[in-house]
């Protein structure tokens, strides 16, 4: 079965969605990233969604799904690398993301999550 | 107003979904559809084709290249055998879902065009055709 590649960097989780994703690719991630956490006892998820030229409402809820249940098991999410046009289409389509921390780049990200787990 | 080029591709299975925008974003470009408003109309295609595959239980899309002087359009139709839309009006409220979904899905794809017409009634199925120019 077709899988996004989950990495992980100390106690942190790295994911790159570098695929067109079909809805069910996005659930099987979903899923596959709320087990990894358990499993790692991971206290941060980064997204890097830098090659996505399109974000609809499907992968939003999917992003906020991961972010809100990584939250109830005591991780941190942070949303990287989103394109201006695709940042732009989001709030017209009425999706704001409420809740999910965002950083302009991997870098930034990550600096994010070790500042909040060093902080705890 | 000539029509350059005409075709239809067929929603049936998540995949097709997919090949939708993937083709969406190809007549764009060939129309010269600028990135910002390439991206929302391949977002809104993302949206009307998923209707059409989960709602409609399947269907096609039609697409053509409009030449209109001075400007040039991409104009979609989803068309499907499914059961309608009992109430438009409701559907065409924001944050309403018959399903599972978010409800942004004909409201949203209605902000990222240009032109956007739906046709539907319960047992005759639906058809959203939406158009963005250049």
């Amino acid at each position: 079965m077709e899988r996004i590649p989950i990495l992980q960097m100390g106690p942190f989780l790295l994911v790159t969605i570098q695929v067109d994703m079909h809805d069910q690719l996005a659930l099987t991630l979903q899923d596959d990233l709320s087990e990894r956490i358990s499993k790692t006892s991971a206290r941060g998820v980064l997204i890097d969604i830098s090659a996505l030229d399109m974000v609809d409402s499907f992968i939003g809820r999917m992003i906020g799904t991961i972010s809100g249940l990584s939250k109830i098991m005591d991780a941190q999410t942070v949303l990287v690398g989103m394109q201006p046009a695709v940042a732009i289409t989001l709030v017209e389509l009425g999706l704001t993301l409420p809740g999910v921390s965002t950083a302009l780049n991997v870098e930034r990200g990550m600096k994010l999550l070790q500042d909040r787990v060093i902080e705890q | 107003m000539t029509v350059r080029s005409s075709g239809t591709h067929a929603i049936h299975i998540e995949q097709d979904v997919v090949l939708a925008r993937q083709l969406a974003r190809k007549l764009a470009t060939e129309c010269g559809i600028r990135l910002i408003d390439l991206t929302k109309l391949v977002t809104a295609v993302s949206e009307l084709a998923r209707n059409t595959m989960v709602y409609g239980g399947g269907g096609d899309m039609d697409w053509q290249i409009i030449d209109e002087n001075p400007r040039t359009g991409l104009r979609l139709t989803f068309r499907d055998e499914g059961p309608g839309i009992p109430d438009l009006k409701l559907a065409m409220t924001d944050g309403w879902t018959s399903g599972s979904g978010l409800g942004l899905g004909l409201t949203g794809a209605k902000r990222l065009v240009d032109d956007f017409e739906i046709d539907t009634a319960p047992g005759k199925g639906t058809r959203v055709t939406i158009t963005r120019w250049t």
